[in-house]
């Protein structure tokens, strides 16, 4: 108990908020720009562009079924070596989640759009729309309903995901325990115990947001 | 990147043997563990209903690298021995049962409930049923996914490099950090969990078309 209260201390916690600050502000960024990315690679690849929409649909294919500590490694320790691209931690954590969850998004969205019924575009070009604008106001916003859960629990693994950055030291929430519990192998359990619950919050809180979310928009 | 491969073989099957073994082995532990508490969570029973569902909300909610961490630096003080493979296995069956209890849940409760009352008003128990008539009917939905929750497996099966584990991501640093072609070493490696994780999840895309299209195919 008396570790507990220890390891607690005003000093430890700031120490680990602060982790906790470069973990949400990581996350946020590779939420933004996967977002987009993905929305963009998603429907390229709905489109069915000629060579195009397949080409993307074999990156997409590829870096989904690698291991995203890979792609971090890559982007930290393969760049330098042949590009001379020297990315700082908090770069290449970025890039690598982004590039990792744009994947995963875009195939979401692909699927999310498939799901609508044909006859909504049939309908929408009859009317006049051209194929941009039928997907812009018809079959998107229809589509957005059906993703917002699968989205949204993507961005929940992408937070869980930022703690494999700690292998490139960024100064992340996982990366600030380990240090306190370096210094003090008696504060383990109490770390391991905050770090669960912090990250436990954020994603608990993030995922019933977006049942909320898709409760409201049905 | 050919030399990469040629010159480390032997170490990269090592890893790849490390990476196959756990994933399997957390692929069975974690099909047994996310069946049970799926069970726990479809319960009308209350109390067992809260404890599936808690264990469940709470692995879902928590990075990976933290409950494997979890098992290989707190653990060891309880259980003396407890190696980095062991360990990271462990983390990864309990990590990964949270998904596939989800999983199995959504699809025993995409069977409609007439067929469960049906059952029962034909004089099967609660168990039988279950074992008869839902379950049979719930496994063509679960497959696709849980198929695609052993390719992230394969994938998750990485962070056996954090707790010196020995499988292919971590023969993949030791080659990198000894050799220095980074690039080289880390498309080596790429392309061998593109090896093992992307026929799979083209089977599994394939299925998951098939079966939907058609449900009794």
């Amino acid at each position: 108990m008396q570790n507990f209260i220890q390891a607690y201390s005003w000093i430890n916690l700031r120490f680990l908020l602060e982790g906790l600050w470069v973990t949400i502000y990581v996350s946020a960024i590779s939420v933004v720009l996967s977002f987009i990315i993905g929305s963009v690679l998603g429907i390229i690849r709905y489109m069915k562009i000629k060579y195009v929409s397949m080409i993307v649909g074999f990156i997409i294919d590829i870096i989904r079924n690698l291991p995203l500590l890979l792609i971090i490694f890559f982007m930290y320790f393969g760049l330098p070596s042949t590009f001379g691209i020297r990315l700082n931690t908090v770069g290449a954590a970025i890039v690598a989640l982004t590039i990792f969850e744009s994947a995963m998004l875009a195939e979401i969205i692909r699927s999310g759009i498939q799901s609508i019924d044909v006859g909504q575009m049939e309908a929408a070009r009859s009317n006049g729309l051209t194929y941009l604008q039928a997907l812009w106001h018809v079959i998107l916003p229809q589509a957005f309903r059906n993703m917002v859960p699968p989205i949204v629990s993507q961005f929940v693994s992408l937070v869980k995901d930022s703690s494999l950055a700690t292998i490139i030291l960024l100064p992340e929430l996982m990366y600030h325990s380990q240090i306190i519990y370096g210094q003090n192998t008696n504060y383990m359990i109490p770390m391991f115990i905050a770090m669960a619950a912090l990250y436990f919050i954020i994603c608990f809180l993030l995922s019933q947001l977006s049942k909320h979310l898709a409760k409201q928009l049905n | 990147m050919i030399s990469i491969l040629t010159n480390n073989w032997s170490s990269l099957m090592e890893g790849v043997k490390y990476t196959i073994e756990s994933s399997l082995i957390a692929l069975i532990g974690s099909l047994i563990l996310g069946v049970i508490f799926a069970m726990l969570e479809i319960s009308p029973n209350k109390t067992v209903h809260i404890i599936g569902r808690t264990y469940v909300e709470i692995f879902r909610n928590i990075p990976l690298l933290v409950v494997a961490m979890f098992f290989y630096i707190v653990m060891p003080q309880f259980i003396p021995g407890l190696d980095g493979f062991t360990a990271g296995t462990i983390g990864l069956t309990i990590y990964t049962s949270a998904f596939i209890a989800e999983t199995v849940r959504a699809g025993i409760e995409s069977v409609d409930v007439g067929q469960m009352e049906a059952a029962r008003s034909n004089g099967m128990t609660y168990l039988q049923s279950m074992r008869f008539i839902v379950l049979p009917q719930a496994i063509k939905i679960v497959v696709p996914p849980l198929g695609n929750q052993f390719v992230n497996l394969v994938k998750n099966s990485s962070v056996l490099a954090f707790l010196a584990g020995f499988d292919l991501m971590y023969q993949g640093n030791l080659i990198a950090s000894t050799t220095f072609k980074t690039t080289d070493t880390y498309l080596a490696v790429g392309l061998l969990y593109l090896i093992m994780t992307m026929p799979l999840s083209y089977l599994m895309r394939y299925l998951e078309k098939r079966w939907s299209k058609n449900p009794q195919a």
